[in-house]
């Protein structure tokens, strides 16, 4: 395990309209491993991964404060293209949202617009993909078949696989096991395990079981703050704030 | 005792809704079985090729004929013409209410081609003659502005708040979903408007497009104030032409129940409701083709 910080916040304040979502965040999300966040419903953890690679851009009303840094340069600075940063942070949201088109072309959606235009090397992409996202024994013989067909845990793999296939350096979920079986789920983070070598993960739950299973460091975020970050294992068995402690032993949220 | 009665308001609703439903397709198969009954009598004295692809129209001559070859094609000129002019710039339109305007745009913007929907069409044909068609006549150098493409370009401004609000509609359908995940891979906004969006919204914007020629093959008031109304299979646009409906709502009055030229009329009809026909088949099997692509089925 690296201890370089391959994502960073500092003091991030995020405003929605009159609402403050975000207060002070400062996290760190370290390179080739992954980093959990929980806490009860609104607390401001998917707003707060949303930063990570500038999806609340696309959310009129939100005003942010604060750097993001990404192998320390600010994403936020004037000069960085949110189309740029969306191609080295990718995302996994929380339905699996394949696009009503076949799985290759669900795959080949992203090199596509990025440039690659060569049949073979779109293969080889689509392949490769599939294969690090699980999927590749299931679906090669229906590539060029509607991806709504799959069932809901092969649909959120797919989507896994489009993300990789744009060669992301980071990947960010939210919730993504939420709307899947136990078994897909099981899968699920099989796969994140898996792609924890090559990519720094970031992922959303509101199971704490999950949380502990899959990640490396766990942040707690209660009403838009902060609460505590450490190493998974530690914010299990001995959180240092009350509040995690009440979260965790399931007191509330 | 109270869920028998319930269960009697039950079956009362359903047969109430039940009746009206029926009502609207015996209503519907009533005015078929009344066009073709009238109409029939045409095809069998002039014969449905001569009726088809006659080119003269004298019904009221010595020996008439009854050729409706010039306004078949009038009526499909002026349609076509609209389509071309009214859904590419409808859809236009549509991207930009549904993807780029701000929200408060888009309510205004909408609600005000909404309204223009609601304008009788006597206005529009009248706007057209004393607007549009001597502007065309002076910008085209044109010996009369009364043609095809005059009453073209007026139905695809009368289409156009039609195919401007399906299309909307169908854009607004697109889920958030596929925008974001789109967004999300490092494409622009243009990039999944036209990759993503689009496709996406496929079905609803054909449903946009042939509800805008329907209402564009349909017109009558407008066209006739502005087609030119010459009875001769023209050469290029901006010909003057005469369309089905115009010719329907011209004759009827001077003609004799029963009549020959009467039946000739509702013959027309006939013409005109095939057509519209063709066009909502083929339609409905593009819709139901891509649906069952979307669900996996085929493909």
């Amino acid at each position: 395990m690296c201890d370089k910080n391959k994502m960073e916040t500092r003091n991030l304040n995020l405003y929605y309209k009159g609402f403050q979502a975000l207060i002070n965040v400062s996290f760190p999300v370290k390179e080739n491993t992954v980093t959990a966040l929980i806490g009860p419903s609104g607390c401001g953890k998917s707003t707060f991964l949303r930063t990570l690679n500038r999806m609340n851009d696309v959310i009129d009303g939100t005003r942010i404060e604060g750097e993001v840094l990404l192998d320390d340069e600010n994403i936020y600075d004037a000069e960085v293209d949110p189309v740029v940063l969306r191609k080295q942070v990718g995302m996994v949201f929380q339905r699996p949202n394949p696009f009503p088109m076949s799985i290759y072309d669900n795959i080949a959606y992203g090199p596509r617009i990025h440039g690659r235009k060569n049949k073979d090397e779109l293969n080889e992409i689509v392949e490769k993909s599939l294969q690090a996202a699980a999927l590749w024994d299931e679906v090669k013989d229906r590539l060029h078949k509607s991806a709504l067909g799959l069932s809901g845990g092969q649909q959120q793999r797919l989507v896994i696989a489009r993300v990789l296939a744009v060669d992301p350096q980071v990947i960010l979920m939210d919730e993504p096991a939420s709307a899947l079986d136990p078994i897909s789920t099981a899968k699920l983070e099989d796969l994140i395990h898996q792609l924890k070598s090559s990519y720094t993960i970031v992922i959303v739950t509101h199971n704490m079981q999950q949380a502990a299973r899959v990640s490396d460091f766990t942040g707690f975020f209660l009403n838009g703050e902060m609460i505590e970050y450490s190493v998974t294992n530690t914010m299990f068995t001995a959180p240092r704030v009350k509040q995690t402690e009440d979260y965790i032993t399931g007191r509330f949220g | 005792m109270e869920t028998r009665l319930s269960n009697y308001y039950e079956k009362g609703i359903k047969y109430f809704f039940g009746l009206i439903a029926g009502t609207s397709i015996l209503l519907l198969f009533l005015i078929f079985s009344l066009l073709f009954r009238e109409g029939l009598g045409v095809f069998s004295n002039v014969g449905v090729m001569d009726f088809i692809l006659g080119t003269r129209w004298l019904p009221v001559s010595e020996t008439p004929f009854f050729g409706a070859l010039p306004m078949i094609i009038g009526s499909i000129i002026v349609t076509l013409g609209a389509g071309m002019l009214a859904i590419p710039a409808g859809i236009g339109i549509a991207v930009y209410l549904a993807e780029v305007a701000p929200r408060s745009v888009r309510e205004v913007a909408k609600a005000v081609i909404e309204l223009l929907a609601g304008i009788p069409s006597v206005v529009y044909g009248f706007l057209g003659l004393t607007v549009l068609a001597p502007v065309i006549k002076d910008l085209l150098n044109l010996p009369s502005a009364l043609t095809a493409f005059t009453a073209a370009l007026v139905l695809a401004i009368m289409a156009l708040p039609t195919v401007v609000s399906i299309s909307e509609d169908a854009l607004d359908a697109v889920p958030r979903d596929y925008r974001e995940a789109s967004l999300a891979l490092g494409a622009t906004k243009w990039e999944t408007t036209v990759k993503i969006v689009l496709p996406s919204a496929r079905s609803g914007l054909m449903a946009a497009s042939m509800l805008g020629l329907g209402r564009a093959i349909g017109e009558t008031m407008a066209v006739l104030m502005v087609a030119g109304n010459a009875m001769i299979i023209p050469h290029s646009i901006f010909d003057p032409v005469r369309t089905i409906t115009a010719s329907i709502a011209a004759e009827m009055g001077e003609t004799v129940q029963g009549g020959l030229h009467y039946q000739a009329l509702f013959g027309l009809g006939v013409v005109l409701f095939t057509i519209t026909f063709v066009i909502n088949l083929i339609t409905d099997l593009i819709f139901t083709r891509t649906s069952s692509v979307k669900r996996g089925t085929s493909l």
